[in-house]
């Protein structure tokens, strides 16, 4: 078998195979560690992350703000203890959960599809899980006091109280964060050996090889590595379904209409699932046309990725219908006022805008042909995002806003340092993401080359 | 107790401690706003030398050459810096005199606090009071229970003036043309003045005081009167009780002073009258009313209330049938119902609109009825014919002598307060006042805007102002001197019954302010007279005389140490007097007088800050006035059909043109208001207020005329087309854009079966009308362990919604006591209220005649506390005897409880809101209560500082709580009694009993979060022949 060297930057070849044909061990290998070697820095790059770079001084100015004089300088209130910031927090945990989906669990199911988007995936999950980590320290009026939701051997002999979701979230959210960045370091690490073998550099060669933990591609490290990758993947599934199941213990252990509901963990779990993988499209739909990945992040991922999506919107559209009919049908007369007021009172047009962007809007993704498209695919990943960043401020702010005694009753205006704060988590993701691009190999090199065997066997099969 | 202040100089005076001393000299008429030490302030040259021995330049040996230190001159250095840190230690001794507790005054044990009686005045009218004093420093007023115009309630007013005496913004120094004096050189320069007053007789002298009851004063002035035959004592009060007097006048023929006896009336009338709050009696009358008013079980008697009011008012909210109409309007329907008792009423008069002529006769034929056990209340902003419509009905149902007694007036030269100001600003503008004396008075501010005060005191060639601010009236004066507040000097009062009660001060004079007795001494040419001799000294006379009780000659001292302790002078109460109304006065009544129809305009003392008095008091302007809870602001109260009519909205900001003169206010619609009637509260606009109160709100006193000053007819609106942004705490949207409904908030109220109320027919028929089912009383499974709380105490409150008259007094004494701090207009606006007891008030019915609920709402101590399971940190507990405490340095900040709370009463910093800056305001703070910092929750405690004081004294002695020995701060000063506290466990306790009743119900008992705070339904007792 001749390795063809195909190093075709400009022709975008769109295909419905996993990869596209003719990709060889070779052109592999080079395609994706060249773009961390040998790649000059581009000014799209660039002018990107000085973008991100920009919002997150945005967030630097925020936090400090917010450090300095309270969290006063938000809109929240009493009644509306919560907003934005949690807000926030879910929404960033809820979008990490396609990262491991995809790289945990569909690993497990032997997904093939699974293998060029996997990387930049995990990725996301770190970047998005660490963005998602910082609000619940932000919202807190002490923050310099936050260890004291962890179990620590305390003199006083204090304790986290064990009661409390909010003690429970720390436990799931460092978790996740642990689990998840293992399972991406050690998958990295092939790859890393890779880029040290073939980087020119010496410096370059020095901090590859240290990163690299000496990984020489012996056929027992592979042995280890494949049991260990099996191990975390199997670690990994049930973070799935435990961490935004527990974040949304944050909602329903309160005794708060339009939070105390037991249709949340499978809701949240959902809607986790469904943001993460519109968080995925978004990002690779533009990484595949400036890096041509085409031939490897192919029509047929988007097209998966669009029926995860599609199939997630639609438990998540049975959740909401369940969750309007339970609240009329409990006869409560809190619930049901929360309801009507969810979609007839003052936050009525948020309502309907996430109704329009998670429950309508996706239902395009039945057609074919908008699944065959990727800038559609792109927009209606935006809108799907929006919807769920909409749907988490529905929940929090419109239960807390009219809650059991009217006279308490207010209203919750975010202020300038709300939304900075949002848009500065987008610049700290982002500016991770950019340098994560542009140093780490994005796709997973060995992985590839696995799936170029596979399909080789395959043709071989064929042949047969 | 005797006030161990008066005594000798020997006495501790823990005052000085805090007492701030501004330079006497005029170098630095710029002190800065923030200092670190007094001496700073001073920047005198004992500070400047303490900075040279902080930082001796020249002190260190300079370097030689290259060698840098060698051993000598380091062991120098060293030994030398060490003599320097014992040097500067020794220094730093504060300047003023202090006392070591060589010597522990008798009283006093530190961290005990002692409680001294004392009289507030409002008015120039007494209010007794308790103040507490924690180690010579006042920081909580409550009411005297033994006082007789308290009995142990205070308004918001009392509770508020503790602040108002730690006021930064307080006068600290005489001013001179604007320059820093001394109190010296302002004799001095009196002195002169009067030298060449007296040669005539003192034509050209004139003082000018408020009302005056203070016998000594009285007393004093009278001499001074008499050493300057020729000079002329003015009294005007802003919100005075001219149309009292004057009505009083008109039906007697004589000044008396009228009494109410509540408790002895089961049916009551009330023209405009807000009774239970804003009249000098209205702390006792509250008091009285309820006591008629509460109804134990169903086989029980209530009186009944009829109110006829243009503004909705505090008494309005507990009024059995209340009928909003023209202020102007009820002069007419008291004469309908004069005529139906067969009182000569004069002319026949139409019945207004709004009013029905059944509604007239099933009032007369209740009253008729209640012959001898009725009462007919005029509002003291009424006309003086209304006054004497009302005494003449009293009068002819025989109520005279039981529900309403007379005595001679309680001022001590009661006058026409508004003619006596005009005269004064007549003879200024006749170039006839030369010397100029104005005593706790700000005319320059309130005077009528007809009459031309300021311009006409430029035409004295001497002004001189004593008063607590540097204000409005200070401006214009050649000589500002500070005032005391009532708790810093001696004097005495009268209150509302006539009896006099002594004003011990409880603090020495924290900026060296002179009372009014020191300045009518200086009069008299005595300029280091000790007011206490004074006062004392008065009142022995008064004893020797045989004025008081024969025991007061034979001891005075035991006498005078009673009546201190007592607050007030047995002896003193003013006799009942036998008067004769002239039947026709109503009659006399002018056609003018009620007047054409056409907008009218109310105006009415503001019941945060009074008569502007009060304006820079933040706890006052933080508090949400009653109905609207606006706060940080006046508004013009429009009627919704009025407001539809005009086309005005809330928030429009309109021209008033009255005679002339005109403001701009903006508009708040009130449901309850009348229609064609709209009010403006007075008190606001103050140009020189201070800090807090300057430029708050709109000054109502620029529209408001002498001859119409409470209700005016002929005001035009014009609408600017600006916006003023109004802030309140609840009912934010209560009123829909077109002017249409009573917002939701309020129907889902009633819906959730948050205010249960029915009539006392219904009471009778149903007992249990507002009891809650018998599942949610009950436990509900739950997955935690059952706390037994049958033994010990378990804390408990009950609270009478039918006696609760949502007059604020708690939610300032909540300030008082627990240290809350004030957040300001903006932040109240953002939600971040930090008041920890709040009064809701949910409406129900027709939008023009609402029936109005007040519903106290505090943290309700939750058996099962939603706010403790959901806290990471377990900052928010369950104490074993049923408190939910909050532990405020474990708590971190999640605002989780506050989420889970269903009745939202925790209150979060979400900034630094405490004033951890003003030297002035520390003394202030509840030593016994945590000063919260940023990012903490907090909440009602049950004034557990309270129960734990009891207990440690409880314990001590080896027994158990008495029932009643702790008492809340909300309780405390509740007028009416409606809040009770106490141990559920103890079956006996005035918290049991409450909780047994069949009224008893529990907020949101549904969430199965079992409250310790319930409450009492309300009841209300209409008159069967009245419709609707």
């Amino acid at each position: 078998m001749d390795p063809v060297e195909t190093n075709n930057l400009t022709a975008v070849v769109e295909t419905d195979e996993v990869i596209a044909p003719g990709q060889t061990y070779r052109s592999v290998s080079d395609r994706v560690s060249d773009m961390v070697l040998e790649w000059p820095i581009g000014y799209r790059w660039a002018a990107g992350l000085l973008l991100a770079l920009a919002l997150l001084f945005v967030l630097n100015l925020a936090l400090g703000v917010v450090f300095t004089i309270g969290v006063g300088v938000w809109g929240i209130n009493i009644p509306v203890g919560w907003a934005f910031a949690i807000t926030n927090f879910v929404w960033w945990i809820g979008i990490g959960h396609a990262g491991t989906l995809i790289s945990a669990f569909l690993l497990l199911m032997r997904q093939q599809w699974r293998t060029s988007i996997n990387r930049f995936a995990e990725a996301m999950t770190i970047f998005a899980v660490a963005c998602a980590g910082m609000f619940p320290l932000a919202h807190m009026g002490r923050p310099w006091l936050f260890y004291w939701l962890l179990p620590y051997p305390d003199t006083m002999g204090t304790w986290p109280q064990f009661r409390s979701p909010l003690v429970w979230d720390v436990f799931a959210v460092s978790t996740y964060l642990t689990v998840s960045l293992i399972f991406w370091y050690v998958g990295l690490l092939p790859d890393l050996a890779t880029l040290r073998d073939r980087a020119k550099k010496r410096i370059t060669k020095i901090i590859y090889g240290i990163v690299s933990l000496g990984w020489r591609g012996s056929a027992v490290h592979w042995s280890r590595y494949e049991m260990c990758s099996l191990l975390l993947a199997g670690l990994s599934t049930p973070l799935v379904v435990s961490v935004h199941t527990v974040v949304s213990f944050d909602f329903t252990i309160a005794i708060l209409p339009g939070w105390h509901s037991t249709i949340f963990p499978p809701y949240f779990v959902a809607g986790a699932i469904y943001s993460g993988f519109a968080m995925v499209l978004t990002l690779a739909i533009p990484l595949r046309k400036y890096y041509h990945l085409e031939g490897f992040v192919t029509m047929k991922h988007l097209d998966f990725m669009a029926k995860v999506m599609l199939a997630t919107g639609l438990v998540v559209a049975y959740s909401y219908i369940m969750e309007a009919f339970m609240s009329f049908y409990s006869g409560n007369p809190y619930e049901r006022y929360m309801m009507m007021n969810r979609m007839t009172g003052p936050y009525a047009k948020v309502f309907w805008t996430l109704i329009a962007c998670n429950l309508v809007g996706p239902q395009v993704l039945w057609l074919r042909r908008f699944r065959q498209s990727a800038w559609l695919l792109f927009g209606v990943s935006l809108v799907v995002q929006t919807g769920m960043w909409l749907e988490r401020f529905v929940i929090i702010v419109t239960s807390l806003h009219r809650d059991f005694l009217p006279s308490s009753w207010g209203m919750f205006y975010p202020t300038r340092w709300d939304y900075m704060t949002f848009l500065g988590t987008l610049g700290l993701f982002f500016t991770l993401f950019y340098l994560f691009i542009r140093f780490l190999p994005m796709i997973a090199i060995h992985e590839l080359r696995d799936l170029v065997h596979k399909k080789q066997e395959e043709s071989h099969a064929a042949v047969h | 107790m005797p006030n161990p202040m008066t005594d000798s100089k020997d006495d501790l005076k823990a005052s000085e401690l805090v007492q701030i001393q501004l330079p006497s000299d005029s170098a630095n008429p710029h002190p800065p706003r923030f200092w670190r030490s007094l001496d700073e302030l001073n920047n005198g040259a004992a500070y400047q030398k303490g900075l040279a021995h902080e930082f001796p330049e020249g002190r260190f040996p300079k370097t030689s050459g290259q060698g840098g230190l060698n051993r000598r001159d380091l062991l120098k250095v060293m030994g030398a810096s060490a003599g320097l840190a014992g040097l500067t230690a020794c220094t730093k001794l504060p300047p003023e005199k202090i006392v070591p507790y060589v010597r522990q005054p008798e009283e006093f044990v530190p961290g005990i606090p002692l409680f001294y009686a004392t009289a507030m005045p409002l008015g120039g009218i007494g209010r007794g009071v308790l103040v507490e004093s924690h180690m010579g420093r006042p920081t909580k007023v409550e009411g005297n229970p033994d006082h007789p115009g308290s009995l142990g309630g205070a308004d918001v007013f009392g509770q508020a003036s503790v602040l108002t005496l730690y006021d930064p913004d307080r006068s600290q120094v005489p001013i001179h043309f604007g320059h820093l004096a001394s109190w010296d050189g302002f004799i001095a320069d009196f002195g002169d003045h009067l030298a060449s007053e007296s040669s005539t007789g003192g034509a050209g002298l004139r003082i000018l005081t408020g009302s005056i009851t203070s016998p000594t004063l009285a007393d004093q002035i009278k001499s001074v009167l008499s050493q300057f035959p020729s000079a002329g004592w003015h009294q005007y009060e802003p919100c005075g009780r001219d149309n009292a007097r004057e009505g009083a006048k008109l039906a007697f023929g004589q000044y008396v002073n009228t009494i109410y006896r509540l408790d002895k009336a089961d049916v009551i009338l009330s023209l405009d009258s807000d009774f239970l709050f804003a009249e000098p009696g209205g702390l006792r009358y509250a008091r009285d009313f309820a006591g008629r008013r509460r109804m134990v079980d169903p086989s029980g008697t209530t009186n009944r209330l009829y109110v006829l009011e243009s503004t909705p008012s505090i008494t309005g909210s507990l009024a059995d049938h209340r009928v909003p109409i023209r202020s102007s309007d009820i002069q007419a329907v008291a004469r309908a119902a004069a005529q139906g008792l067969g009182v000569p009423s004069g002319s026949d008069a139409a019945l207004p609109a709004g009013m029905s002529a059944d509604w007239v006769a099933a009032l007369v034929h209740d009253l008729q009825a209640h012959r001898a056990s009725s009462l007919v209340v005029a509002g003291e902003q009424q006309p003086p014919s209304v006054h004497a419509l009302a005494h003449a009905i009293n009068h002819a149902l025989g109520n005279v002598g039981v529900t309403v007694i007379y005595t001679d007036p309680v001022e001590a030269n009661a006058t026409d307060e508004i003619k006596s100001l005009k005269d004064l600003v007549a003879d200024m503008d006749g170039g006839r006042v030369r010397t100029l004396l104005m005593i706790g008075v700000n005319p320059a501010y309130n005077a009528p805007a007809d009459v031309p005060f300021v311009a006409a005191i430029q035409k004295v060639d001497f002004r001189v102002h004593l008063g607590l601010h540097q204000d409005e009236t200070a401006e214009v004066c050649h000589w500002h001197v500070p005032e005391t507040h009532y708790l810093e000097a001696w004097g005495d009062v009268r209150n509302y019954d006539g009896s006099a009660s002594i004003i011990q001060p409880l603090i020495a004079p924290l900026y060296g302010g002179k009372s009014a007795h020191e300045m009518m001494a200086v009069l008299q040419g005595q300029t280091n007279l000790s007011t206490h001799d004074l006062v004392r000294g008065y009142w022995q006379r008064q004893a020797e005389a045989g004025h008081l009780a024969p025991a007061a000659a034979s001891n005075f001292e035991t006498f005078w140490e009673t009546s201190l302790n007592n607050g007030w002078i047995e002896g003193t109460t003013l006799a009942v007097k036998q008067v004769t109304a002239n039947a026709s006065a109503g009659a006399a009544t002018t056609a003018a007088e009620s007047n054409a129809q056409g907008l009218e305009i109310v105006f009415r003392p503001d019941p945060s800050v009074w008569d502007g008095s009060f304006a820079n008091n933040a706890w006052l302007q933080e508090l949400p006035r009653p109905f609207s809870k606006l706060t940080w602001d006046n508004t013009l109260l429009v009627s919704p059909a009025t407001a539809a009519r005009l086309g005005l909205q809330r928030e429009d900001v309109v021209k008033i043109v009255l005679e002339g003169h005109e403001v701009e206010a903006p508009v708040l619609i009130l449901p309850g208001q009348a229609a064609n009637s709209v009010a403006l509260h007075l008190g606001y606009g103050r140009r020189r207020a201070g800090g807090v109160g300057t430029g708050v709100g709109v000054n109502a006193y620029a529209i408001r005329t002498s001859d119409a000053p409470w209700i005016a007819a002929g005001a035009t609106l014009t609408k600017t087309g600006d916006k003023h942004h109004l802030v309140t705490t609840q009912n934010h949207h209560l009123i829909d854009q077109n002017g249409q409904k009573v917002e939701e908030e309020s129907e889902a109220a009633f819906d959730r079966h948050v205010i249960r109320v029915a009539t006392v027919e219904e009471y009778g028929r149903d007992p249990n009308f507002a009891a809650d089912p018998p599942e949610e009383t009950t436990a509900a499974p739950s997955m935690y362990p059952k706390v037994d709380y049958s033994q010990g105490y378990s804390w408990g409150m009950s609270v009478d919604l039918n006696t609760c008259i949502g007059c604020n007094a708690c939610v300032v004494a909540c300030y008082a006591e627990n240290n809350i701090a004030v957040v300001g207009k903006e932040e109240v606006d953002n939600g971040r209220d930090m008041q920890w007891i709040r009064v809701d008030t949910y409406f129900r019915g027709d939008l023009d005649n609402p029936e109005a609920y007040n519903e106290v709402m505090l943290c309700q101590h939750c058996e099962n506390a939603p706010c403790e399971y959901v806290c990471p940190v377990g900052a928010t507990v369950h104490s074993p005897e049923g408190l939910n405490l909050m532990v405020y340095n474990r708590c971190v900040g999640t605002r989780y409880c506050s989420n889970n709370c269903p009745y939202k009463v925790r209150r979060f910093n979400f900034k630094l809101y405490s004033d951890w800056d003003t030297p002035s305001l520390y003394p202030l703070r509840n030593p016994d209560v945590t000063v919260r910092s940023r990012g903490v929750m907090e909440k009602c405690t049950y004034c557990v500082q309270r129960i734990m004081e009891a207990k440690i004294v409880a314990e001590r002695e080896d027994r158990t709580l008495r029932d009643g020995e702790i008492q809340t701060a909300c309780q405390q000063t509740c007028p009416t009694q409606a809040i009770v506290f106490g141990n559920i466990n103890d079956p006996e306790s005035r918290v049991s009993k409450l909780k047994a009743q069949s009224r008893d119900y529990g907020l949101l008992r549904d969430l199965n979060v079992r409250p310790r705070t319930t409450y009492l339904a309300r009841l209300t007792n209409p008159n069967v022949e009245i419709k609707g």
